[in-house]
Formats: C-alpha cells, structure tokens, sequence
C-alpha cells in the first residue's frame, strides 16, 4: 500500500481547507472499508487522506422533535442505524436495508455517507433515502446546497460531488400518517453478497387505510444508478392496494427497469423477482401500516 | 508520516510510532508480532482478521492502525489468563468441535466475545447475524453456533 499522511479535522471546514491545500492529492476517508481495498488494490493512491471520522456534527443521528425531520449524519456506521430502536420502528426501510450491508464488521465502521459517495448500482443504503425522499447537504469550497438523494448518482462510481465537496448529512421529510415501507436484497446466499436486486416500497394510505396517496417504488441493480420506477409509483397512486394491484405494479416495475445480464445473474430472473418482490415488500408495507393504526 | 499513538491492548497500555498507512492487522502481526490474529483475504471478507475496537468487532484489516488511538482494543491473545486458562468461549469452541484447521477460529471467537458482551443472550439467529461475515472453509458452521450458544449466558466473561 503506497504511504500517505493521515489528517484528521474536527471541522468540515478543516476537512474543506485541507484539501484546498492538497487538492487532487488527497482522498477523503469516512469508514474506510471501501476506501482501504481501494488503497489496496492501488486504485487510489493518494498522498493525503483526509479523515471525516472525527467531526462530530457529520456523526450525529437525531429526529428534531418539532418538525419530525431525521438527520443523518454522513459518518453515521450501518450498524449505528441499524441498533438504533426508532429507526427500526419508524424507519424499517432503513433497517431492511443496512441490517444487511457486508457483514457486522463492515457495518461497525462502514458509513452511510460512504455507502452512497461509494456510488456503486448495488448501493442497499442509497434505495431507502431515495424512497424516503432524502435530501443530500453538501458542503464545499464554494459553500453549501443540498440535492435530492435520488439525483446524486451520474454512473456507477460517479456523484455529482465535486472536487473537495464533502456529503455532511442526510435529511429525511416527515413522513405522512399510514406510511409503511420495506426494502428486500435479494441474492444468492444470505450473508456477505450484494444484491442481485434491490427492492424497496413505501405506501402512505388514506384514512380508508385502502386507497394509496403516494408510492415510492425504488430499485438497486436495476440501472446503472439506482432507480425509481416512475410509472409504477403513478399507477399505484389513486387505487386501492390489492395483491392484485401489486402484482401489476410489479409488472409496470419489472418493464420500466434496465436490469442486464451480468456475473450475478441474468436479466430475466432479475425481472421476474422485482415482480416478486415488488408484490411481497407492498404486503409488508401494508402490514406495517395495519399495524401502527 | 510516523505518528505516535496510544492505545489499551487486551488491558496493556500501549504506545507505538505507526506509519500512518499501517493497517491494524500489520501492525498486531508484523509490528508486534501479535500473530493470533490472522490475515485470510484482507479484503473485509472473511473475518479471519477480527478484533474488538472499543466493544465493537471490527476487520482489522480494513482498519487504519493510527485510527486505535485512544481506543481500546481486544485480540484472541487477551482471553485466557496469563495462567493458561482458557477463557469460555475457547473452551466451548474445543469441547463443541467448533474449531477444525484453526484459521478462522481467532476471528469466529472474537465475533462472539463482541456479541455475547453485549447481548450475553443472543438467540440462534442473533449469533447468525453476527457470525455472518466470519468464513470458515472447513464446513463447521454448525458446530461453531453450538459453540457459541454453550457459552451464551455466561457473560462472554472470565470465570
């Protein structure tokens, strides 16, 4: 592994400065578990590594009390969200999701922030963000914004982050009464594999606790980015959630994706457990919602 | 790029000079010669190389040496007591059949002190989900969790 300088801010605006100082020479580092095979491997080689770990704000996770908005801090670990009771009980998709991220060693020093930045297709953290109308802030050399956490990804391995930008925090809206939602990896073993697919839904009904008002259908290794399926979200909204009305939403899904072939699996067999899975994730979201009524 | 760090080492206190790009496992095995700890694919994949940072399991070899400062860190060399007694969960993995070749078994052990000082009643499935990122190439997987679940309310703790 090639030799560097290890920093280590406390601020993100140290982080900030000091790759103002080193620019193209310097990495930015969260957990690691990504960024260290890549040292490894020798495909980043960087003089300098800029540690995140140790600012304080970019680690913090808390839901404000008065305007039921989460903040998640970019270095927030996988198993931080995962151990945490009000994630598991007002945000399952999140637990669907990170629960199953690597292995537990992984998600002890893994981050969300990395998991994302990371941009791979398979990306499990980045489909319950999406599906929960996430907001990414960013903050930079040139100051700060903020993009949906949909719109992050350009290609695989490629943000929208610029030189020296950094990923600060996750902002989750409140969500509406009578929301469900739920995320399955579907993959060939259970442990220690990406996702053959990602799936992820949420339901919000109304007060009938029948008729749908919003959907998020929300795909991982279906395209090169992870995905909505716009056309399944619309023909959900509006009617009454079925089995039947899943299963069709599954199909509108299954179409809209650009699933291929690849060394995990085919195309075909993608296809037909978005279907699946689309129908069995919907269950569950209403479930949830049965049951928190 | 040496920097001076400090560090709790199964109850010693440590200070090293480390390179800033030596992970945790170079330093333990080829610094100080720590080798319980062993080294399988180095790529986070196979838990040979886990230890416990801070109560948390952790890949060693995903894990940047300098980060340890001011932490506290347990290997497989820290569980029996200087008298050569051997610490629960060493004991259940012998009796239980849950050790074969011996190469994953540092970093099957470490994975389930973590689990058990936490949840020292972690069912079946728990243990799974916690064993789950620890390879065994002998096919003892069965009698690895019947090892862990003999020891299961026992604290993970010294007797």
């Amino acid at each position: 592994m090639k030799q560097f300088k290890y920093l280590s801010p406390t601020t993100v605006e140290e982080a900030i400065s000091y790759y103002g100082q080193h620019s193209e020479t310097a990495k930015f580092v969260a957990g690691g578990t990504d960024v260290i095979v890549k040292l490894k491997e020798g495909w980043m080689e960087p003089d300098y590594l800029i540690s995140l770990k140790k600012i304080e704000e970019m680690g913090e996770l808390h839901k404000n009390d008065a305007t039921k908005e989460l903040s998640i801090g970019a270095t927030v670990t996988h198993a931080t969200l995962e151990k945490s009771l009000m994630i598991q009980n007002e945000y399952p998709i999140i637990y669907d999701a990170v629960s199953n991220i690597g292995s537990l060693q992984v998600r002890n020093v893994g981050t969300i922030g990395g998991n994302l930045i990371n941009a791979v297709p398979s990306a499990d953290g980045a489909i319950p963000l999406i599906a929960l109308d996430g907001v990414a802030l960013l903050q930079g050399p040139d100051g700060e914004r903020s993009a949906d956490v949909k719109n992050l990804f350009i290609e695989p391995y490629k943000t929208i982050l610029k030189p020296g930008e950094i990923l600060k925090k996750i902002t989750i809206p409140p969500q509406a009464p009578h929301t469900g939602s739920a995320y399955t990896k579907f993959g060939r073993r259970a442990a220690m594999e990406l996702p053959l697919i990602g799936i992820g839904v949420l339901l919000t009904l109304a007060d009938d606790l029948e008729t749908c008002t919003k959907a998020r259908i929300c795909l991982g290794v279906a395209a090169p980015t992870p995905m909505r399926a716009f056309d399944s979200e619309k023909f959900l909204v509006g009617k009454k959630i079925t089995e039947e009305t899943l299963i069709e939403a599954g199909n509108i899904a299954a179409d809209e994706s650009q699933v291929r072939d690849s060394i995990r699996g085919k195309a075909w067999h993608r296809k037909e457990m978005i279907r699946v899975y689309i129908k069995r994730m919907g269950l569950k979201c209403i479930s949830i919602i049965k049951h928190n009524s | 790029m040496t920097t001076n760090i400090s560090f709790s080492l199964n109850g010693d206190e440590i200070s090293y000079e480390v390179k800033d790009h030596w992970t945790l496992l170079h330093l333990l095995r080829e610094e100080m010669g720590m080798i319980g700890t062993k080294e399988g694919c180095g790529n986070g994949e196979c838990g040979a190389c886990t230890v416990i940072v801070d109560k948390l399991a952790i890949n060693s070899c995903l894990y940047l040496a300098i980060e340890v400062d001011g932490k506290t860190i347990e290997t497989i060399e820290g569980l029996a007591s200087t008298d050569g007694i051997l610490h629960p969960l060493q004991k259940s993995f012998v009796e239980n059949g849950g050790i074969q070749c011996g190469f994953c078994s540092p970093g099957m052990i470490m994975s389930s002190k973590a689990l058990l000082d936490e949840n020292p009643s972690a069912n079946h499935e728990e243990i799974k989900h916690a064993l789950a990122g620890n390879i065994c190439r002998c096919t003892g997987y069965v009698q690895i969790f019947e090892s862990v679940e003999a020891v299961k309310n026992m604290g993970g703790q010294n007797e």
